[in-house]
């Protein structure tokens, strides 16, 4: 029992002096937003609440890993109708679905502060590969991390059933990030 | 003597405005009964199109009023002159009142107008909730008040057609009966 103490002591001394390259998000400063067209009417949405594990140093993006964690229930639109029809079955199913996820497969450094990264998206019971482009930008203590993705809402089936028409409501939806983070390694 | 028939253009204008209106209000009161749908959608955009048209028609009928002289009056008790041309100018006013506070209304409640889904209007407020409530309460009760004056002035002209028999309708009418102008 001693010696499994004393083990876990070094253990712990040991990853203490390890360079650690964990980040942990500022959600204060972090946004995720998004915006389709109701019959050409840009519509904005955003997501209030949101997580993530972040592990990235900029010398070493193969070996980083990205979970980001995304509340679907704290989807937030400036209309209440909107808002009230977003969290239902046909959109985004909030009661089955609570959450979405994008966890990063691989991450390849693309120029100067840039990075392209290949994840799965967990997203109303479909999994898909996508690719996101990201950059990176130190402010101070802050790396903020931006980028964006197009996603084809009905290859998730938000927007089941009569809304499917894409006349009424486009396929395409931009999605637009910006994650502050703190305790990334400089590049 | 001065004409009492109102220009082919006018006429045009005044048949044109008033379908669009009778329908943008019919429209207005229908949808939004409508549960959320893809139909309600539709109807609040085919709604807001036609505000919009109905709004650029009276900028060019204003323009044509301000340039052109109206017919003569028909000889009426003074009280009714004044309240039909009361009445014609407070319908002018509502004429911009109304689609300008829907256009608000639709900028406040954060969706932009895109006139036929191709043609983006500016917003002529911020998206904000709360004044989206007061524009909504404003829109609602400036439609109301124009379908009441509307309402009046289609009285009176039956009034003055059926009652004072004095062809008022001719006025407006693009083909007249010869016989009921005299």
């Amino acid at each position: 029992m001693k010696s499994l103490v004393r083990m876990a002591c070094c253990a712990s001394a040991l990853l203490a002096f390890l360079p650690s390259h964990a980040q942990k998000l500022e959600p204060a400063q972090s946004e995720i937003s998004f915006t389709f067209k109701q019959m050409g009417v840009p519509v904005e949405g955003r997501f209030a609440t949101f997580a993530g594990q972040f592990s990235f140093d900029p010398k070493k993006p193969e070996a980083g890993k990205v979970v980001l964690t995304i509340d679907t229930g704290s989807v937030r639109f400036g209309s209440p109708d909107t808002q009230g029809e977003a969290v239902k079955a046909e959109w985004f199913n909030v009661a089955k679905f609570p959450q979405a996820t994008l966890e990063s497969t691989t991450i390849v450094a693309a120029g100067a502060g840039k990075y392209d990264l290949t994840g799965k998206l967990s997203l109303k019971g479909a999994v898909r590969e996508v690719r996101v482009p990201v950059t990176l930008a130190r402010l101070g203590a802050i790396t903020v991390a931006t980028g964006g993705l197009t996603l084809k809402r009905l290859e998730f089936k938000i927007g089941d059933g009569d809304w499917s028409d894409t006349s009424m409501v486009a396929n395409e939806v931009q999605v637009k990030f910006k994650l502050a983070l703190s305790g990334m390694a400089a590049p | 003597m001065r004409e009492t028939r109102y220009s082919q253009t006018a006429m045009a204008i005044h048949w044109l405005v008033a379908l669009g209106i009778i329908a943008a209000i019919a429209m207005g009161v229908y949808m939004v009964a409508l549960p959320m749908s893809p139909a309600r959608l539709k109807l609040f955009n085919w709604h807001k199109w036609l505000g919009v048209s109905i709004l650029g028609l009276s900028v060019v009928r204003l323009v044509w009023r301000l340039t052109h002289r109206p017919p003569a009056d028909l000889p009426m008790p003074i009280w009714q002159l004044r309240a039909a041309h009361v009445a014609h100018w407070v319908m002018y006013l509502l004429f911009f009142a109304v689609p300008l506070s829907g256009w608000a209304y639709s900028s406040a409640a954060g969706f932009p107008v895109v006139v036929f889904g191709m043609l983006p209007l500016p917003d002529l407020v911020p998206p904000a909730a709360p004044l989206a409530v007061v524009l909504k309460a404003l829109h609602v009760t400036l439609a109301f008040s124009l379908g009441a004056v509307v309402a009046l002035h289609v009285v009176a002209v039956i009034k003055h057609q059926l009652v004072d028999r004095d062809g008022i309708l001719s006025r407006m009418n693009p083909w007249p009966i010869r016989n009921i102008e005299v």
